[in-house]
């Protein structure tokens, strides 16, 4: 019944681990004694946990993404005080095997279940406003892909106190991973939370491809569409096409695992290369997949805030395109180093630095796009001035490591981590950052404090450069990644430095809370009651904030690229030509929430071979979805009366705002 | 008239580097004390320099543009709807795409001369190595001397180090700063590397592929040494009276950390492919797990007995 | 960028469904089915490449030749080729709204899948018990995921198939049905196409 699993299984001996542990447990009895004390259960699961509004399951993926964030982040302040302390024989203060957990953890937390949840909160509560649709193609689908992912962040939580968790780096080469050298459970929690997780966000992939091709507003053409959903049309494009990949490989390596397979071990023929080469087939793109949408968001931003057009609409799209084709063309430059040969080296150093010129060709258009403009600054606008600064030095190093020879001595060292974290925080950080405070009154109708955005975003700003620029020199020094403890002395003053300027990040994550908080309690002073606060220009800002569940009372006539700028233009803001309708919508569902916690069943007693409870999971997840699949009252309309009288307030208060100015 | 800008560029790259650097000889990569390392050093600063010469001007017109278009700013001209030049266009399309074209030359024929598996041109006959990574410890075969080497390597400079490199389990890289390119070891498969020293010195060598938790301790020293120190490096090792057999062989493939330096006077022959080919025999006898996790690291106590669950 | 995402087979059933007019209607439901299927045919496509790297490395163990039983294997394929022509049979029926048609031509596919599922089994069955299991060699572990795979999609379809007949029996042949009915068939054909790959690539090739 509980296959492996024994009380011996929590590490009851471990402080560090057990603190975390009872802080987790103090923090979680208070927050839940706090949603029973105001009586907010009700509140958060019928209008929360099983809506199916696209905007409020981008608000939850933005909730967890933040959560994990502190988690992500907790790991990263424990990495650099370890290498600031365990220097010339110091052995520091955590043991190879938990620092070894703690950066695989680190980069899993946060590529899958930071990084990740940020960029599907922000296409989910963006998207279908600014294609005019009324919800995603699948809103099911969409609840119970984000719920897929929360199980799979769970699952890893949990292995923080129940078990281990893997110790092999994020993406878990073999024949270190297989059962022989990795023989605890920390590589089967790594290969569930990423199945399961990944498993909803193909679901999100498949979902919003479909929703850009077959849900805009009928009259919006494909290069009528703004350059954000443009993005997210070639990330999900990305998604679909790679998470497969990523889903098999990982089959196969819990084939090896539980089924004594012979897929990467290597003992009777297996092959760990073609781990290597699946992994990073699916690992290359994945990077696209987190920043093209984020180079979407620098668009809106740039666009909006020098009060002009996108320069070059059209060389950001093909340039966006261009991007997510040879994103599969370039995964060999992980690797040069293992023998590939000269040609083989060379080409696919050549395709990686022709990627670089699309990314170029953007950064000169967001450029360009301040060119005679009318900058303001709010947080948002300083976001994207610190990332296109700060990217162009990651991108500049990114091509350097695709010099074979030169990645023959940079591979593997800190300067290969300071570059993807100078694009990763740089670029998709920055971005879903700026992304936040520029949509947010869109979703919950106030604007974000910008005195504390802006301390927040000096705060990362700073910090990562002073965390990072250390790691560059390291890797000039020879310093690799993974390091325990070290007895080069030389390294030591930069580690120090590193760790403060982590230490200044922490206050970034801090302050951004903070500006979260002050920004509640200032709600009313920070209303928005036009819709369009920031004077922007695509269609998601001409209907009321925050949005309306049914997002537009009319399905939008799109007459423009810019089209609430030339409704603006055009004095066809708050003109109501046509009578209103019955909006057709779908109903919440607990569906996914439920079919969520079987899976997470599921993959707990896999990874701790409870065969029986693992049976109950996947039973569960199927009989769930068969269920449902009998339910046809599925979907509702929202009578006109209803719809003119939401509508009506909202052109009220509009109207009261103008005669007031 | 290339080469001419080329290094004139990797100059100016160099200095804007090291400016804040006090002289590099804490800095291994610009510090090489071979000629691979020098030659990949160069290909370093000189593609930098290329790239600055883009990334500059952008950084820089960032902040000026971000400046001088500041709302506040009324005396900047303000052009509400322009959004399209086909000439900026052009120049912002072509300007990336002359430095990848360079960059592309300098790719294609930097990794054909450095290519790690190319014999290198010198007069003097090569000297080879065999490497075995092992959890966690380095084991230098001498095929030309009958001697070998636990985490410390010898080698004549000016000579042409011709390595053959496996691991015995985990996959390691074998990488020693000083003398440039580093390459991937792996079980049953063999990959080469070919290095040269010029000078004399102790050069720190290490894995720089994680490989479980003894991976921060594994590293040893690569002595470099004239001819004649080496001819009695090797003279001294044939003392040694512990020789490196199958047993000897078998008792190193246990996980250790820290292991002193240890000097074989004596090679069972063929050590090295035998060693290749352990996962290559038709009816590969199953290795044991060994589980790496020592019992001062891991916290799952029930870690110890899982590895032999099946 | 969208004409080559509509297969003119796969066409739309969009009249019926006009009541749920701009939610999920018909053609929104079968590209994004259309999208999972392509997602779930890079699943067989990195099966397929790692059993391309693979497919020699016997390990001592068994080849292809010694234990593919190629007649044993064609009347596996004919069984899944037929279940796909009597699924279209299906098909038909629906698209000319005569539910009994459907519901036994579905049950002779049911049949016929069972059939191919249940021989697998039986060839694993017997691989397994001659100790050429997935343990044995690479080989062996790249084959049987790439067959078994295959073999628990068809064993997902048939479960679905089961579903279907039952709402097809309950619901009639509504809009929703015909969608679901739509997407089934679309992947049972998708399974077919796999299968013809996996014959070739696997068995052929191995034997041959």
């Amino acid at each position: 019944m509980f296959g492996k699993l024994t009380l011996d299984a929590v590490p009851w001996h471990e402080p560090i681990i057990m603190g975390t542990g009872v802080v987790v447990v103090l923090g979680g009895i208070l927050v839940l004694s706090l949603i029973t004390y105001f009586k907010k259960w009700g509140y958060l699961w019928s209008e929360w946990f099983t809506s199916v509004d696209h905007k409020k399951i981008g608000v939850m993926y933005f909730a967890f993404g933040f959560v994990m964030l502190l988690r992500g982040f907790a790991d990263a302040i424990m990495m650099r005080t370890q290498q600031a302390i365990a220097a010339n024989g110091h052995a520091g203060f955590l043991p190879p095997h938990h620092y070894d957990q703690i950066f695989t953890a680190h980069g899993v937390i946060m590529i899958f279940f930071v990084a990740m949840p940020f960029i599907l909160g922000l296409m989910n509560a963006v998207v279908p406003l600014q294609i005019g649709a009324r919800d995603v193609a699948f809103p099911f689908l969409n609840s119970l892909g984000f719920w897929l992912s929360v199980a799979g962040g769970i699952l890893i939580m949990c292995s923080m106190w129940i078990g281990d968790f893997a110790a092999a780096g994020w993406v878990g080469y073999p024949p270190l991973t297989e059962l022989g050298y990795s023989p605890t459970v920390g590589m089967d929690y790594y290969i569930w939370a990423l199945q399961i997780s990944g498993l909803g966000t193909t679901l999100a992939g498949v979902n919003f491809v479909a929703t850009i091709m077959k849900m805009r507003a009928p009259s919006m053409k494909l290069m009528d569409m703004p350059v954000f959903t443009w993005t997210a049309l070639v990330t999900n494009i990305l998604i679909v096409a790679i998470f497969p990949i990523l889903t098999a490989t990982l089959a196969m390596l819990a084939a090896d695992r539980y089924l004594g397979m012979h897929f990467f071990t290597n003992e009777l023929g297996g092959n760990a290369m073609m781990y290597i080469n699946l992994i990073w087939v699916w690992g290359h793109p994945e990077v696209y997949v987190l920043i093209l949408p984020c180079f979407g968001v620098f668009s809106e931003v740039i666009a909006t805030f020098s009060g002009k057009p996108l320069f070059g609409y059209k060389s950001m799209v093909y340039a966006t395109c261009a991007i997510g084709l040879m994103a599969f063309l370039v995964w060999l430059h992980h690797f040069f180093t293992m023998g590939s040969g000269a040609n083989v080296n060379a080409f696919f150093g050549i395709m990686t630095s022709i990627i670089s010129i699309p990314t170029g060709v953007k950064l000169f258009n967001w450029l360009f796009t301040m060119y005679r403009g009318r900058v303001r600054y709010h947080t948002p606008t300083l976001w994207t001035i610190g990332f296109m600064v700060t990217f162009a030095v990651g991108g500049m190093s990114g091509v350097l490591l695709a010099v074979p020879g030169a990645d023959f001595v940079l591979h593997n060292s800190l300067f290969l981590v300071a570059h993807f974290h100078n694009v990763i925080i740089g670029g998709v950080v920055f971005g879903c950052l700026a992304g936040m405070n520029f949509w947010f009154p869109k979703v919950f109708g106030f604007k974000l404090n910008e005195f504390w955005g802006k301390i927040s975003f000096w705060c990362w700003f700073v910090g990562y450069w002073l965390a990072f620029t250390p790691l560059y020199i390291l890797g000039l020094m020879g310093m690799t990644r993974r390091m325990n403890h070290y007895d080069v002395a030389a390294w030591h003053p930069y580690l120090i430095v590193a760790l403060i300027g982590a230490a200044i990040i922490g206050m970034g994550i801090f302050t951004n809370i903070i500006q979260l908080a002050i920004s509640v309690r200032d709600r009313e002073k920070n209303r928005d009651v036009t819709g369009d606060p920031w004077n922007a220009r695509s269609l998601e800002w001409g209907t009321s904030s925050p949005a309306p569940f049914y997002n537009f009372a009319h399905i939008p006539n799109i007459t423009s690229l810019e089209q609430h700028w030339d409704d603006k233009e055009n004095g066809r803001v708050g003109q109501v030509t046509e009578p209103y309708t019955d909006i057709h919508m779908p109903k919440n569902t607990s569906v996914g929430v439920i079919m969520s916690a079987f899976g997470f069943i599921l993959s707990f007693a896999l990874v701790w071979h409870m065969w029986a409870v693992a049976l109950i999971g996947l039973v569960g997840i199927i009989g769930t979805f068969i269920a449902r699949t009998y339910n046809r009252d599925v979907d509702y309309y929202v009578p006109a009366a209803e719809v003119e009288r939401i509508e009506k307030e909202h052109l009220a208060a509009l109207q009261l705002k103008v005669s007031n100015a | 008239m290339f080469a001419k800008v080329s290094s004139s560029l990797s100059r100016a790259a160099f200095a804007l580097l090291l400016l804040p650097l006090a002289g590099c000889q804490q800095y291994d990569l610009l510090d090489p004390k071979g000629p691979i390392g020098v030659e990949e050093k160069g290909l370093i600063l000189q593609s930098l320099g290329y790239m600055l010469l883009v990334v500059i001007p952008v950084i820089l017109l960032t902040l000026w543009f971000a400046w001088r278009y500041r709302a506040s700013n009324t005396n900047a001209t303000y052009a509400p709807k322009w959004a399209h030049s086909t000439k900026i266009e052009a120049i912002v399309w072509i300007i990336p795409c002359i430095i990848v074209g360079i960059l592309g030359v300098l790719i294609w024929r930097t990794s054909h001369t450095l290519d790690p598996y190319r014999p290198l041109d010198s007069q003097v006959k090569p000297v080879r190595v065999d490497v075995v990574s092992l959890n966690w410890k380095w084991l230098f075969i001498y095929p030309d001397y009958g001697v070998a080497s636990v985490n410390q390597l010898a080698i004549p400079t000016g000579t042409p180090i011709n390595f053959r490199l496996t691991s015995e389990s985990i996959m390691n890289s074998f990488f020693i700063p000083r003398l440039g390119t580093q390459v991937y070891t792996m079980a049953g498969m063999q990959t080469k590397l070919h290095l040269i020293a010029d000078e004399p010195g102790t050069y720190r060598g290490m894995s720089a592929s994680f490989s479980g938790p003894g991976f921060a301790d594994m590293h040893f020293n690569t002595l470099a040494m004239d001819g004649q120190a080496f001819k009695q490096w090797i003279a001294k090792a044939h003392q040694s009276t512990v020789s490196l057999d199958p047993q000897t062989y078998a008792a190193l493939t246990k996980p250790s950390r820290k292991d002193p330096v240890t000097i074989y006077g004596n090679v069972t022959p063929h050590l090295f492919k035998n060693i290749v080919d352990t996962f290559m025999a038709p009816m590969a006898p199953k290795k044991p797990s060994t589980a790496l996790n020592h019992a001062e690291d891991t916290h799952v106590a029930s870690a110890q007995n899982v590895g032999d669950n099946r | 960028m969208n004409a080559p995402l509509y297969p003119s087979a796969f066409e739309p059933v969009e009249e019926i469904d006009l009541e749920h007019d701009s939610h999920d209607d018909g053609s929104t439901t079968t590209l994004g089915f259309w999208l999972y299927l392509m997602s779930d045919c890079l699943i067989f496509a990195s099966l397929f490449a790692t059993f391309g790297v693979l497919e020699h490395n016997y390990a001592g163990g068994p080849t292809g030749r010694e234990i593919f039983d190629l007649p044993y294997v064609a009347v596996e394929t004919l069984l899944l080729l037929v279940s796909s022509f009597t699924f279209g049979v299906a098909a038909y029926g629906m698209h000319h709204n005569r539910k009994n048609m459907v519901l036994g031509w579905l049950a002779v596919t049911f049949v016929l899948g069972l059939g191919f599922v249940g021989m697998e089994v039986r060839e694993f069955a017997h691989l397994i018990a001659d100790g050429t299991g997935p343990d044995r060699s690479a080989f062996l572990s790249s084959y049987f995921t790439l067959v078994g795979t295959h073999g628990l999609h068809v064993s997902a379809g048939l479960l679905w198939l089961a579903v279907m007949m039952h709402q097809t029996w309950h619901f009639g042949l509504d809009g929703t049905v015909r969608r679901r009915l739509t997407c089934l068939s679309m992947f049972w054909h998708f399974l077919d196409l796999v299968w013809v790959c996996v014959f070739t690539f696997v068995y052929l090739r191995g034997v041959l």
